[in-house]
């Protein structure tokens, strides 16, 4: 193996490496929760979803050997739990954060029992472009192996951007999010169309599993997620419903994320624990500075039930 | 199925006492020898138990039994360290009719085996750990450990031969005595071939954080470190992660080498089968079983992963030779003239610490040539 000595480069290549591998389920989960709570919903359950998309993503590939069926699957799965969702919540007297956490258990429960028997085998990844390919640095190919699920993660988060504001679908779920007497008052059915943005939803996080069992860690084992689909759900509220923020409040986790390692590699070794809370500390401070005691949060859709 | 089966049993109970082919009887339907039982015994698992790790190790040695006439075997992965495994217990107990139970999980001994342990006087528990104590704890209670220190030592060895930067990579969970220990042994390994390698640390703060693992473990390759091993709940991410990048690596726990065939090194793995096989002989001879139970390599506690197609001749020698010296006993990887890397000295010329010192129990020190800090 060829290396080189990059000594304290390390860490901002570690960061940006770290910001493109670990941030690509952030994205997916947090623009297809973005999708549902712009609809006037909020789907918890994308926890539970991107467990069992992993876990599903993972057994279709090792049995057809083919990881873009394995997407498919995850795809399909996430688009099943989001409708089950919608559907349920479509329902009088339905608390629809009570049923995402129910659903959040249930699809990391299923996941758990359909699992077991791929814990084991070895799936084929799903492919990597290499644009690192121009530098002679191993270090630097390998922070810059772009997964393609990033790059149409961040072609998405730009065309919900621009879809929202712009074209007519955009529009009817803006509207069904912020009031839905105005909705029906145009002939909408409220209810269809958060069904059908939670499905969405559902699927976008079904594909963020795919990349966390089919690419990277790259396995599937129980704790896999450790927790990410709930933070991407937190980081919607923080990027206030913006895709682009988005991607952006998702790079930002994942470059954090990849801090506390890279440091400790180069030999910054007090304090770890700190570093690790570095994306905590980031958020609340960015809450703090941005949040006004005399309005609601800027950007909110008004029939989303925190804002009640 | 099961009226069937409960039919086919009493038959067999029939033919047995009419003295006629029992041993053939068991031998051509063993299943059934199996089912009644003399005892059964329980195991409970805090994770999956095919992580390629902690657990897998565990159910191996309890998959290891199924073969003994008379035992019957129940199992439980995935229970939480609440009081969730009191109730794991009391069903195996209950409804199992467990007399010997394994919790093999460190968060399960207190107080949740404690409480069982009042509550079912005849029935025998013995946790994975070393936290009994004759004076605290009652005789139906005990602990079973192994030293898996010199184990991480052999990966050093081989390490040491095989990498080309001078630089080790430890991926470690968080900086308890025994963490530390596999570290230090680990790079002391290393040293025994070169005094020149280091060894870079990276604690994750947790045992199972897969994310985290895979980017401690590409910011080590990052830095040069070629050769990889760590000390966590499930190695696979480290293993398949730094294999990925072309790194060697030295396994943890259980045999990785089917994720990583061609850069697996070697690996300390546990023998729990062997610690299992004594207390269930213990139980079938009616003999009261052993409530401190400890060994290392030379007991056959601990055992090493087949070496690699990477491991040089050289390399292969050393470890030979090196765990010959180990299997004589009293092999010490910690000894003097030594220093921490804060530069304290932890043991003076002449002095050494064998496997079974209680001083390692406590260590809370990195040794000189580790890159790292324990907070």
């Amino acid at each position: 193996m060829e290396t080189t000595d990059i000594g304290l480069w390390g860490v901002p290549l570690a960061l940006l490496g770290g910001a493109i591998r670990v941030s690509t389920p952030f994205i997916f989960v947090s623009l297809g929760e973005a999708i549902t709570e712009r609809s006037g919903r909020i789907n918890l359950g994308l926890e539970g979803t991107l467990v069992f998309g992993a876990m599903s993503a993972y057994a279709v590939a090792v049995i057809t050997g083919s990881p873009w069926l394995g997407l498919v699957a995850a795809a399909l799965a996430g688009l099943c739990f989001g409708l089950f969702h919608g559907w349920i919540c479509k329902f009088p007297k339905v608390n629809d954060i009570a049923i995402g956490i129910a659903l959040m258990l249930f699809g990391s429960g299923l996941a758990f029992f359909f699992g077991k028997p791929f814990i084991q085998p070895s799936a084929p990844d799903l492919p990597a472009i290499p644009f690192g390919a121009w530098s002679n640095i191993p270090q630097v190919q390998a922070a810059l192996n772009v997964n393609v699920l990033f790059l149409i993660g961040a072609a998405l988060a730009v065309f919900l951007w621009w879809a929202f504001r712009n074209t007519r679908v955009g529009l009817i779920v803006r509207v069904v999010g912020d009031s839905a007497d105005a909705a029906r008052a145009m002939g909408l059915n409220p209810n269809t169309v958060r069904l059908l943005a939670t499905g969405v939803g559902g699927a976008l996080a079904g594909i963020g599993g795919a990349y966390l069992s089919l690419y990277y860690p790259g396995s599937w084992t129980e704790r896999i997620s450790s927790g990410q689909g709930l933070m991407a759900v937190a980081l919607v509220i923080f990027a206030r419903w913006n895709p682009l923020g988005c991607f952006a409040a998702a790079l930002l986790f994942g470059g954090a994320g990849a801090l506390g390692p890279a440091l400790q590699s180069v030999g910054v070794t007090q304090g770890y624990y700190l570093f690790y809370a570095a994306p905590y500390i980031l958020t609340l401070i960015i809450m703090i500075a941005t949040s006004s005691p005399s309005r609601t949060l800027a950007g909110a859709p008004g029939e989303l039930s925190i804002t009640k | 199925m099961t009226g069937k089966f409960m039919l086919s049993r009493r038959d067999l109970l029939k033919t047995s006492a009419a003295g006629a082919a029992l041993g053939l009887a068991s031998a051509a339907f063993p299943i059934r020898a199996a089912r009644a039982a003399a005892a059964t015994v329980g195991f409970i698992y805090v994770g999956p138990k095919d992580d390629y790790g902690y657990n897998q190790a565990h159910a191996e040695g309890a998959a290891s039994l199924k073969g003994i006439e008379g035992i019957s075997i129940v199992e439980e992965e995935n229970v939480p360290e609440t009081v969730d495994v009191q109730k794991t217990m009391e069903s195996m107990i209950n409804l199992d009719g467990a007399s010997l139970i394994f919790p093999t999980s460190f968060g399960y001994f207190d107080p949740h085996m404690l409480a069982m342990c009042a509550k079912f006087p005849d029935v025998q528990f013995r946790h994975c750990g070393g936290m009994w104590n004759k004076d605290k704890h009652p005789m139906n209670a005990g602990s079973y450990f192994g030293y898996i220190g010199l184990g991480q030592y052999l990966n050093g060895v081989v390490a040491g031969h095989t990498t080309k930067s001078k630089k080790l990579g430890f991926v470690a969970a968080k900086p308890i005595p025994q963490v530390l220990l596999n570290i230090n042994s680990f790079l002391l390994g290393a040293r025994s071939v070169d005094p020149a390698i280091t060894c870079q640390v990276i604690f994750t703060g947790e045992w199972s954080l897969a994310v985290k693992e895979a980017e401690a473990t590409n910011a080590l390759v990052d830095q040069g470190a070629d050769v990889i091993t760590c000390h966590v709940d499930s190695p696979k991410v480290v293993v398949e992660t730094a294999a990925g990048r072309g790194a060697f690596v030295c396994g943890y726990h259980a045999n990785q080498s089917p994720l990583a065939p061609e850069k697996y090194l070697t690996g300390a793995e546990w023998n729990w089968a062997k610690v299992y096989k004594m207390f269930v002989d213990d139980l079938i001879a009616g003999k009261p079983l052993p409530n401190f139970t400890r060994g290392g390599l030379a007991d056959g506690f601990v055992k090493m992963s087949p070496l690699g197609p990477a491991v040089g001749e050289a390399a292969r020698k050393q470890f030979d030779a090196t765990l010959a010296e180990m299997m004589k006993g009293g092999f010490s990887v910690i000894k003097g003239p030594l220093k921490s890397n804060k530069g304290a000295v932890v043991a003076t010329e002449g002095q050494a610490f064998v496997e079974t010192a209680i001083e390692l129990e406590s260590m809370d020190y990195l040794v000189e040539g580790v890159v790292g800090s324990t907070a």
